[in-house]
């Protein structure tokens, strides 16, 4: 199995996508955003960091890479995308997952450890999950504020579309870090192949890093092939 | 031309000796080359002999002080190159822009030694947090860290951050990078003879002209006169430049690299030259501009950012250019080595300059007369007044003390695990810890000073200055193998202030070499200075360790029922302590004594007890004293403790002592961990156990007892409502 990892100019995550998924025993290859065709690859990572600098609105200008026509292909014939902070943001984007990411309500960039609750556990990346579990993992964004209009969100709900929800570690009050609306930390398709999730499950895939959460998810894909 | 030279800030003496050093007069372009390659910030011209006397040898150093970066050896083929620079004055002009440029010239300063920037710490000083304006350059200081250092992707892991009257006119920004390289990889400024010389990264503007020698003198009243001396920053360049660079080295295409700061191009570009034994001869036609009409002095004293000089191996020049294209960058020959020993600069086809390099390099240096300031001399032999307070209400006020109060507000704003290597993170240990993946090295880093001390008594606070960084590695486990420091004083051309300069080193030095620490890098701000006031002497000293990463300690009580020890004695004293300062308002008296020998002792002991897997939890025991430490050990993972204190008095619940550490061990450990200290001849002291969700303290006088909630809640609040609002 092997997954091809995007690098935008500007991508900074590239390299801890590599570790997480190589951890979990996948085979993973950096691909330039300029490249046209993702042949030979199973699953494709777009990973965090600031393409394009963010100056226009982060993910905007990926969004437009010619690698992303890939991406597109990669989504409808239901082979597994996977877009985690700048990643999610290229996603939304390139309207290959609904919704936008906005400014967090503290307008500030916020590096923390949250609570993520698991709501689906029928999808490849959570399969290794319970229904419920809330995992401990870190975020690190500026434009994490997750936002679709009304009919979106209810489709959304609906459809059961939402994959991970911020979610109280302890108890307390305060758990969704930048105001995502339905307390939204990550979605799916209707086919359940892309995810687009601001935590960083890739932070989290050894002990001495902090914790492991974050690790079934990429166990989980190969699962996937094997089963 | 010695009309201009007076204009220009250059003395009378050293025009006297640049045109001895020519055999005429300096031109008016050559002239500008000497202005800012004499500024102090490039030639430590009254450092320079004082910092000879540091040592400098260790087993571990690769590279010590002169180049890019220092560079110590860690095992197994790895090594770490680091170094803290100031960017003070640009900051406290423009402070967003001022720290963001401060980040992305010390992540350059990195990755020119080879090694790819693992990680960043700042050291910051400010005013009091009660003025306006201090507020104002603090929030717009950490919001320029993080744009450049989140974007650029390398983690903001730790520093540190003290309140200080004394920086009310003159705030402090350091910041200190690690990188991570092969020992295969280290490059250094060098070229061989006949060489071409690349110009890569972004393209030249008029910003920041003149940047070096603004950094060099006193900031004026009017400071928006200044603005056109601070450099812009951009992280996405950076981050560009950075990849394209460290690719060129890793595929072996480049004999040498230098880093294009402070005096841009005639900095590096002589430096260089001077550094391999040979001249350069540079074409201005050739440097890419983003700015039309640019003159040969603008273009030489440019501090564009996100520059870099790359000289290619021989025939590998196209290959370089191909990987910098693909980066979207530009590369391109702008130089060439030449055997004659001058720094030539060719403009529209005429000679406009041609100077000896070393006569560039070499700045006359400056020994002066030092006297201490009698002022200080006085407030150190101030006899301390009585303190009378309830302890009970004594530990929640010095918990929200700005200087002891949680930094959670401020490193939340910094992405501090990008590139997934950071194993200890902000807040849960003494020092920062990095993880080299794939093997079980870490690596430990640690930013101290205390202005109090060294305001007081320079020479005692650059010692214990060292000595806390030292400790702070030890007590996560790690062996302390070099420092960079960071000298941030006032002007040296008073003899109060070259009195500090001169203490500062000299407590540098003694306790160097008493712990066995060379020094391998560093930076020297002077003139840090308004109005006649100097800043406090402030020493900033960075020290890298290394460790066995899967025996490292935590500073927060984690299982209930684990002994409680006190490493050293239970005393504490109140000269320039933050008790002193929190119920009297005084910084007074004679800081706390220190005992070097004892230091390296208790740090080897707390190495040896982690390294044991004894304890995996030790913290330690600094400003504010024992219960605040005790309280700081209780916040991690809110798990509360029950102590008891021997001694009667505020002095030793809240008075400050180096060499002092606290450590938990598991019951079965204790016998075990205290035989250890107990062969070792130190002291030490069976203080409680761990438990509950409350600090229990048992005195002479009484029980206190504080819920940890609360102490968190009134430690947290000081820096949320400045930062968050």
């Amino acid at each position: 199995m092997k997954w091809a990892i995007v690098r935008f100019p500007g991508s900074n995550c590239d390299e801890d996508a590599r570790f997480a998924l190589e951890k979990a025993g996948i085979r993973a290859a950096y691909v330039w955003h300029t490249e046209r065709s993702l042949r030979g690859f199973d699953g494709v990572f777009l990973p965090g960091g600031f393409s394009y600098g963010d100056y226009l609105r982060a993910g905007a200008l990926a969004a437009k890479s010619p690698v992303m026509e890939e991406v597109w292909r990669f989504a409808r014939e239901g082979r597994p995308v996977i877009g985690v902070c700048n990643g999610f943001q290229v996603l939304t984007e390139a309207g290959i997952l609904p919704g936008a990411l906005l400014a967090n309500l503290n307008l500030h960039f916020t590096c923390k450890e949250v609570g993520v609750r698991v709501e689906r556990t029928d999808l490849p990346f959570t399969r290794l999950y319970q229904k419920g579990q809330v995992l401990r993992l870190p975020i690190a964004h500026a434009e994490g504020r997750y936002y679709a209009d009304g009919e979106t969100l209810a489709r959304l709900e609906g459809e059961g579309l939402v994959v991970f929800r911020y979610a109280p570690l302890g108890g307390e009050k305060d758990y969704n870090p930048n105001g995502s609306l339905n307390d939204i930390a990550g979605i799916t398709n209707e086919r359940g192949n892309v995810l687009g999730m601001m935590p960083h499950p890739e932070r989290a895939v050894d002990e001495v890093l902090g914790g492991t959460d974050g690790l079934p998810l990429f166990l989980g894909l190969v699962e996937e092939v094997a089963g | 031309m010695e009309t201009l030279a007076q204009e220009i800030g250059i003395p009378e003496e050293e025009y006297r000796e640049i045109s001895k050093r020519l055999d005429r007069e300096p031109n008016r372009v050559e002239l500008f080359l000497f202005k800012v390659m004499w500024s102090e910030h490039c030639a430590y011209k009254n450092s320079r002999p004082l910092l000879k006397q540091l040592p400098k040898e260790g087993e571990a150093v690769l590279q010590g002080p002169g180049e890019n970066a220092g560079v110590v050896r860690i095992g197994e083929g790895w090594a770490v190159a680091f170094k803290i620079e100031s960017h003070n004055h640009p900051s406290a002009v423009e402070p967003f822009q001022g720290a963001a440029t401060g980040v992305g010239g010390i992540i350059r300063d990195i990755m020119s030694m080879g090694a790819r920037p693992i990680a960043l710490l700042d050291s910051l000083r400010f005013g009091p947090l009660e003025d306006a304006r201090s507020r104002y350059l603090l929030k717009g200081v950490v919001s320029g860290i993080a744009h450049y250092g989140n974007a650029i992707g390398v983690p903001t892991v730790g520093g540190d951050l003290y309140f200080h009257e004394g920086y009310r006119e003159n705030p402090l920004v350091n910041a200190m990078c690690l990188g991570l390289l092969r020992e295969e990889h280290l490059r250094r400024s060098r070229a061989s003879l006949g060489r071409p010389i690349y110009y890569a990264g972004a393209k030249t503007g008029r910003d920041g002209i003149g940047g070096a020698a603004f950094a060099s003198r006193e900031l004026s009243e009017d400071k928006e006169e200044d603005r056109p001396a601070v450099q812009v920053g951009d992280p996405f360049l950076g981050k560009l430049l950075m990849e394209a660079t460290l690719e060129a080295i890793e595929k072996d295409l480049v004999e040498g690299v230098q880093d294009m700061g402070a005096a841009g191009l005639t900095s590096s570009l002589s430096e260089l030259a001077h550094k391999s034994g040979l001249g350069v001869e540079l074409d201005l036609d050739r440097v890419p501009t983003r700015e039309r009409d640019m003159g040969p002095i603008e273009l030489l004293l440019s501090e564009s950012q996100e520059r870099m000089v790359l000289v290619p191996r021989e025939g590998r020049e196209r290959e370089l250019e191909e990987v910098f294209k693909k980066w979207g960058l530009d590369c391109v020959p702008v130089a060439k080595t030449i055997p004659e020993k001058v720094f030539r600069v060719l403009f529209r086809g005429e000679v406009v300059a041609e100077v000896p390099t070393e006569a560039l390099a070499e700045a006359p240096t400056y020994v002066r007369l030092g006297r201490e300031d009698p002022e200080i001399r006085k407030l150190r032999e101030t006899p301390l007044p009585p303190l009378a307070a309830d302890p009970k209400e004594v530990l929640p006020r010095l918990l929200a003390s700005p200087n002891l109060a949680s930094r959670e507000a401020v490193y939340e704003r910094y992405d501090h695990q990008v590139g997934t290597r950071t194993a200890l993170l902000p807040g849960k240990g003494d020092a920062a810890v990095l993880w080299v993946k794939g093997t079980h090295l870490g690596v430990a880093a640690k930013v101290d000073q205390n202005p109090r001390y060294s305001r007081l008594h320079p020479r005692l606070g650059a010692m214990h200055a060292l000595a806390e960084a030292c400790r702070n590695v030890s007590v996560v486990g790690a062996k302390p193998l070099a420092y960079t420091d960071g000298l941030n004083l006032g002007s040296p051309e008073t003899p109060e202030g070259y009195f500090e300069l001169q203490e500062t080193i000299a407590g540098l030095r003694e306790a160097s070499e008493a712990l066995g620490v060379p020094v391998v890098s560093g930076n020297v701000s002077l003139y840090n200075e308004s109005g006649g006031r100097r800043i406090p002497p402030t020493a900033m000293v960075g020290v890298v360790g290394v460790l066995d990463i899967r025996r490292r300690a935590e500073m927060g009580f984690r299982r209930p029922g684990e002994v409680i020890l006190l490493l050293g004695e239970e005393k504490g004293e109140l000269g320039g302590s933050e008790v002193l300062y929190l119920l009297t308002g005084l910084e007074a008296g004679h800081p706390p004594r220190l005992d070097l020998e004892r230091e390296r002792r208790v740090q080897e002991a707390i190495r040896e007890l982690i390294g044991l897997g004894l304890t995996r939890t030790a913290h330690d025991l600094a400003e504010g004293g024992l219960l605040v430490a005790l309280a700081e050990m209780t916040f991690p993972y809110g798990l509360g403790a029950t102590v008891e204190v021997r001694t009667p008095g505020l002095k030793a619940l809240f008075g400050e002592a180096p060499s002092r550490i606290l450590f938990t061990v598991a019951k079965e450990n204790l016998k075990e961990a205290t035989f250890r200290l107990e062969e070792m001849g130190l002291p030490y002291r069976v203080l409680g156990e761990t438990g509950g969700n409350s600090l229990t303290v048992l005195t002479p006088e009484g029980v206190l007892e504080w819920g940890v909630e609360e102490l968190r809640a009134a430690w947290q609040k000081p820096l949320r409502e400045v930062l968050d609002g």
